[in-house]
């Protein structure tokens, strides 16, 4: 990257907790739970970010949608709970909660395309720090595509979370100055909440508003992107 | 005048399906998949299919087994890879069949505009992708949109929980999923239901898909399955 902005932390701007390693997917899970809004309505994609429904307490009244055609989702279904006819867009048997709507497929995604989804939160396999996500495609060859809601979902919701390790496996940072895979949207992302740092991303580029285990200007480093602290 | 038939068999029901013919196929992974019509018209022998879709078949039941019999030229839908999809997974590995992938939402609206007369519209999914390329653009208030063009079946084939003897049908929690847009969308709406009631029965008010949709129906014994590996 050319141009980098990359600045240290200024004390009280950036909340750095270094009295600890990064977070567990289960704590990454519940410090989003905790920054959605009381009453949204939320969809959360399949995968990792299914796991912030189970730090959602009931008393916030977040309304889970699902893009199969459900408002009011409750937890997974169990035992003699579990009826073929409910699941969730991972296809997991779920149950309904009191107020629960059905709707049909069409419905589903008008209310997304519509803006009246408050909070999408969907995994990712890269994110750019203006906000383009890639995580429907690896574009290897042999690879078969399915894209599923994840387009509809990441133009259409009011703000889109990613949940993701913020590095790969082999070290590689999954924010990036541009995406290598195949983009599921263009400018779409307003903020990645991984095990490191939660980062805002966005036309102004990336900027650190909280960090775990690492201080900022230490993350900065290892990550190639333009990238402000608080 | 079209007025929907409640017709004995699942044979009956799926009677006149061509070689070549366009399918909409409900359901969502397994619920609401109409798996006794499928298996009709496995029996039936149309083949050379366009099958529209949202997964591209899960297990050895339902579409997938429509699949395994060699029934199936083209797949239009949004998500073919699962934990179960060894049978569309192999046959694309093979070159046996053709995938057009299409965001779920853009699946959904494409059959709405058919079903309601739409003749195009422009939609903000996937713009700046792979799945907009080639395709028409336009700037409307400073977004970009993408021009789609409606889904139109011959046949759809949908599962329904009840319907009335005139043909209104309710359905059951997320067994729904494309059953009412599809009913719109084919020329033949053929469902298949738990249960028939009698004229009357049903809530105007609560009835989902109003009979003009629908041409044939059969009454099958519910069949339940759950997506292996679901997760």
């Amino acid at each position: 990257m050319t141009n980098s902005r990359r600045t240290s932390a200024s004390p009280g701007v950036v909340v750095e907790h270094l009295d600890c390693g990064p977070l567990t997917m289960d704590e990454l899970a519940a410090h989003i739970a905790r920054d959605i809004p009381a009453g949204a309505f939320v969809n959360l994609g399949i995968g990792l970010p299914t796991k912030v429904a189970d730090h959602l307490p009931r008393t916030a009244g977040v309304i889970l949608h699902t893009e199969n055609g459900m408002l009011g989702m409750g937890p997974a279904a169990r035992g003699e709970a579990i009826d073929p006819d409910l699941t969730n867009a991972g296809k997991v048997p779920v149950t309904e909660l009191p107020g629960a709507a059905y709707f049909h497929q069409a419905d589903s995604f008008a209310m997304m395309r519509g803006g009246h989804l408050d909070v999408c939160v969907l995994g990712a396999y890269q994110v750019s720090e203006h906000g383009d996500l890639a995580n429907w495609h690896t574009g290897e060859p042999g690879a078969i595509p399915a894209v599923g809601g994840a387009m509809d979902l990441a133009i259409g919701a009011k703000d889109v979370y990613v949940m993701m390790s913020l590095f790969t496996r082999a070290g590689e940072p999954k924010l990036v100055p541009s995406c290598a895979y195949p983009l599921t949207g263009v400018g779409c992302v307003s903020r990645i909440y991984t095990d490191h740092a939660v980062i805002e991303v966005g036309s102004a580029g990336a900027r650190i508003i909280e960090t775990w285990g690492l201080c900022a200007s230490a993350l900065a480093e290892r990550l190639g992107v333009n990238l402000t602290c608080g | 005048m079209s007025r929907a038939r409640l017709l004995e068999t699942c044979d009956e029901a799926v009677a006149g399906v061509e070689d070549g013919a366009t399918v909409l196929v409900g359901g969502f992974g397994m619920a609401g998949m109409p798996f006794d019509l499928i298996d009709a018209l496995i029996r039936q022998g149309a083949k050379d299919l366009t099958v529209v879709s949202n997964n591209a078949g899960n297990g050895d039941v339902g579409l997938a087994a429509l699949l395994a019999a060699g029934r199936v030229r083209k797949v239009l839908c949004s998500f073919p890879r699962q934990a179960d999809s060894y049978v569309f997974d192999a046959l694309y590995r093979a070159g046996r069949i053709e995938l057009e992938v299409v965001p779920q939402g853009n699946l959904a609206e494409r059959m709405r505009a058919a079903g309601a007369g739409i003749g195009a519209f422009f939609c903000p999914t996937a713009v700046g992708t792979q799945l907009a390329e080639g395709k028409e653009e336009r700037e409307i208030g400073g977004r970009r949109y993408v021009l789609e063009y409606p889904i139109k079946g011959d046949y759809a084939l949908i599962s329904g929980h009840t319907a009335d003897a005139v043909g209104n049908l309710v359905y059951r929690k997320t067994a729904r999923n494309f059953g009412p847009v599809m009913a719109t969308a084919a020329t033949t709406t053929i469902v298949q239901v738990s249960d028939v009631v009698p004229v009357g029965t049903l809530d105007p008010e609560a009835v989902v898909t109003p009979s003009i949709y629908v041409d044939r129906i059969v009454q099958v014994k519910a069949r339940h399955y759950t997506v292996q590996g679901a997760r």
